[in-house]
């Protein structure tokens, strides 16, 4: 232990080591500091926690189910109770720092159930991940936390640019919220709501058209389903009609200005109401301003014709059969069938072809124009759109030779004359024939017929025997009047070819004629010449 | 004192040991409350997006059946960094205060220590590897949260502490206060 220890070494180091506290305490504080931060800044990330009442829970799970604001998550749901009344649920849901300022008393949430929607990848995984809840967030500053959902979803628009528009129609159709509406095919809106109109009558459907497409909106525009495919064979040969794929699965409107309208006024204001059409064709077609009932009684039966039929002028739709009826007689003697259909003249006058003003102006000239019509033999008749179905429709065509009619504008609707005729006729005319066919007593007939054969028979045998005479008598004897008559006729050949006599003459006589001929020429000229030699004479000559 | 050959300086003790060892445990039991509080991956894909703490991932291993790894990832992960900074602040305490019971159970707990603090460093690892691996776009990733960085500390600090304790103080004060015979 006492072998050279030297004493003062150790004490050089102590001192050396004195500063090392301040040092090493710093990483205790440093990683305090990190902590408080990590812990300080998680904190401050957790925006607010907001209750939500909803009517169910369907589809919607504790800790699964988002919260988002324009396909964003903004927060999660963290707990689902039921209310203390046992009427509603209450979703606890956990917002993230920046989603405070979107709630304000008006936000409003909803939930939006997995749907087929558009088919972007958005809508699918929607689809995949089931429910979410949307906040459409709401104006006014005022900040709040307890927030009742609503039961429809609300498409939302988000302050978007644009306006809304009512379209009302029939049947919902294959429509709902968030289907697109195509204007020239392009997605320029959609549908933000629908609901049965107060009197049960109808949908109205809300849709909201994109800014700046909101300005093809106009006074002027139809709108039409543009659900599923059309698919139309014509002349041109198959034709299949879309707006889109997402169309054919989801449904979706379209609109366009009709066509033949002089184009665009101004913009349609906001809210402003549209019928919905079923389709594109109905919707292009020219309004019918007009309408005309008209009433018509057919001598045929009117099994196949159904209402709606078409009242079809040469090819032309021009009206439908509203309703069928039927008319009594004094005590049934006599039973009518009338028919009322609507016709619509404008679908007749805009085809007018001296482009004169488009129809008549008043109820008097439209009377005059149809009088006029049916005195040049314009006549209702019943035709057969299909022999298959039976289905009948009314044409109106022109029978020159029909006897004279007028309509009986008397009555109300008035009565447009009418024909028999298409199957009707055919049906009669077969009838009639049949008839006859039946008239005829065959018993008998038959038995002259076989009388009459019997003749036939006796007389066939008695040319026979005929036959044989000529055979065995007038043969040779006319055999010999025909080796005469060859013998003559050689002879006339004879003198023909000799050409002596005749043939001769008749040159020297054509001849002759010629000369003539030439001399009468030669006088006509000088005559044309010196016309004055007809009356003095042929001058002397000057020599 | 230096080295004869090198003429490093030599230490008898590690220098401040007990100083350092107390500032590192006291950094990693500040560190594993956000270790184990914040979420240590964040995972995405087409049909779910979530955070997991250690303790999440324990959890749903438990539920899930495979209760045997959930006991291993909580044992290793949980209790393993807690367990250290428990006995080695028990060791360091100890030492300050020259105490002089149970000598050799003490050096007994500081070698377990040593030996077994390194491998709770597993998780760490296991979500490096999925974050360089799980890299599938819109499909399907896996990102680090603040959560793995602290956990990570509150690991690399108790090593730090474990290796900056100085086993021999405790025999130091066996032999001042009570020098063997």
């Amino acid at each position: 232990m006492n072998e050279a220890a030297p004493a003062p070494v150790p004490l050089t180091p102590v001192i050396g080591g004195q500063r090392l506290p301040s040092v090493i305490w710093l990483v205790p504080v440093i990683a305090a500091a990190v902590g408080l931060w990590l812990v300080v800044h998680t904190w401050l990330e957790q925006g607010p926690t907001i209750r939500i009442r909803f009517a169910s829970a369907e589809g919607i799970e504790a800790g699964k189910t988002k919260i988002r604001y324009k396909e964003v998550e903004i927060g999660n749901v963290n707990a689902i109770a039921i209310s203390p009344d046992r009427k509603s649920v209450v979703v606890t849901a956990q917002l993230s720092k920046d989603a405070s300022d979107l709630l304000t008393r008006d936000s409003k949430f909803f939930v939006v159930r997995p749907r087929i929607s558009g088919g972007t990848v958005s809508g699918l995984s929607t689809l995949l991940s089931g429910a979410y809840i949307a906040i459409e967030p709401g104006s006014t500053g005022e900040a709040s936390k307890d927030f009742i959902g609503l039961e429809v979803p609300l498409v939302v628009t988000g302050g978007a640019p644009g306006r809304e528009f009512v379209l009302h129609a029939q049947e919902l159709g294959s429509l709902d919220y968030g289907t697109p509406v195509f204007y020239r095919r392009v997605n320029v809106g959609q549908v933000t709501r629908y609901s049965i109109q107060p009197d049960g009558q109808g949908i109205e459907i809300g849709v909201f058209i994109d800014a700046p497409y909101d300005r093809f909106v106009t006074t002027n525009t139809h709108f039409w389903h543009a659900s599923g495919v059309d698919i139309s064979i014509d002349a041109n040969g198959l034709r299949v009609s879309t707006e889109s794929v997402a169309s054919i699965v989801e449904g979706g409107i379209a609109f366009q200005d009709l066509p033949d309208l002089p184009p665009a006024q101004e913009p349609a204001p906001a809210a402003s109401s549209f019928m919905l059409y079923a389709d594109r064709a109905q919707a292009l077609r020219l309004p019918d301003r007009h309408r005309q009932p008209f009433s018509m009684y057919f001598p045929e039966s009117l099994r196949g014709l159904s209402i709606g039929a078409p009242v079809d002028f040469r090819g032309i739709v021009i009206g439908e059969v509203k309703s069928l009826g039927v008319e009594y007689g004094k005590g049934f003697s006599r039973i009518r069938f009338p028919v009322e259909v609507d016709v619509y003249p404008d679908r007749l006058w805009s085809r007018s072809r001296d482009g004169g003003p488009a129809g008549p102006d008043s109820e008097a000239q439209s009377r005059t124009i149809i009088d006029q019509l049916v005195a040049h033999g314009m006549r209702g008749q019943l035709r057969a759109a299909s022999l298959l179905t039976g289905q009948l429709y009314i044409a109106l065509d022109f029978f020159p030779d029909a006897v004279a009619a007028s309509v009986d504008w008397s009555r109300t609707p008035p009565i447009v004359p009418t024909l028999a005729g298409g199957l009707g006729e055919i049906q009669d005319t077969v009838g009639r024939i049949a008839k006859k066919i039946d008239r005829i007593p065959v018993e008998r007939l038959s038995e002259e017929l076989s009388q009459a054969l019997m003749s036939l028979d006796a007389m066939l045998k008695g040319s026979q025997a005929l036959i044989g005479q000529v055979d065995s008598r007038v043969a040779p004897q006319a055999t010999r009047t025909l080796a005469e008559a060859e013998k003559t006729l050689k002879e006339a050949n004879a003198v023909l070819t000799e050409r002596a006599p005749i043939e001769k003459n008749v040159q020297e006589a054509l001849k002759q004629v010629a000369q003539s001929a030439r001399a009468l020429e030669l006088l006509a000229d000088y005559l044309e010449r010196h016309p004055e030699s007809l009356i003095r004479g042929k001058p002397e000559d000057p020599r | 004192m230096r080295c004869p050959r090198c003429g490093g300086v030599v230490h008898l003790r590690i220098p401040q040991s007990l100083e350092k060892t107390s500032a590192y445990l006291a950094a990693a039991a500040v560190l594993y409350v956000p270790a184990n509080v914040l979420p240590v991956m964040h995972s995405s894909s087409v049909l779910v997006q979530q955070d997991d703490t250690i303790l999440s991932g324990v959890v749903y291993l438990f539920r899930s059946g495979s209760w045997p790894l959930g006991l291993l990832v909580f044992v290793a992960s949980v209790m393993v960094p807690l367990l250290k900074i428990l006995s080695l602040g028990v060791l360091v305490c100890m030492s300050a205060r020259r105490s002089r019971a149970h000598p050799l159970a003490r050096i007994r707990l500081y070698r377990v220590v040593d030996f077994i603090g390194r491998w709770s460093l597993l998780d760490i690892y296991a979500v490096t590897m999925l974050v360089a691996l799980v890299r599938m776009g819109a499909l399907a990733s896996v990102q680090p949260r603040p959560g793995a960085l602290a956990f990570a500390a509150v690991v690399v600090l108790t090593l730090l502490a474990a290796q900056s304790f100085d086993p021999r103080a405790i025999w130091d004060a066996v032999d001042a206060g009570d020098p063997r015979p």
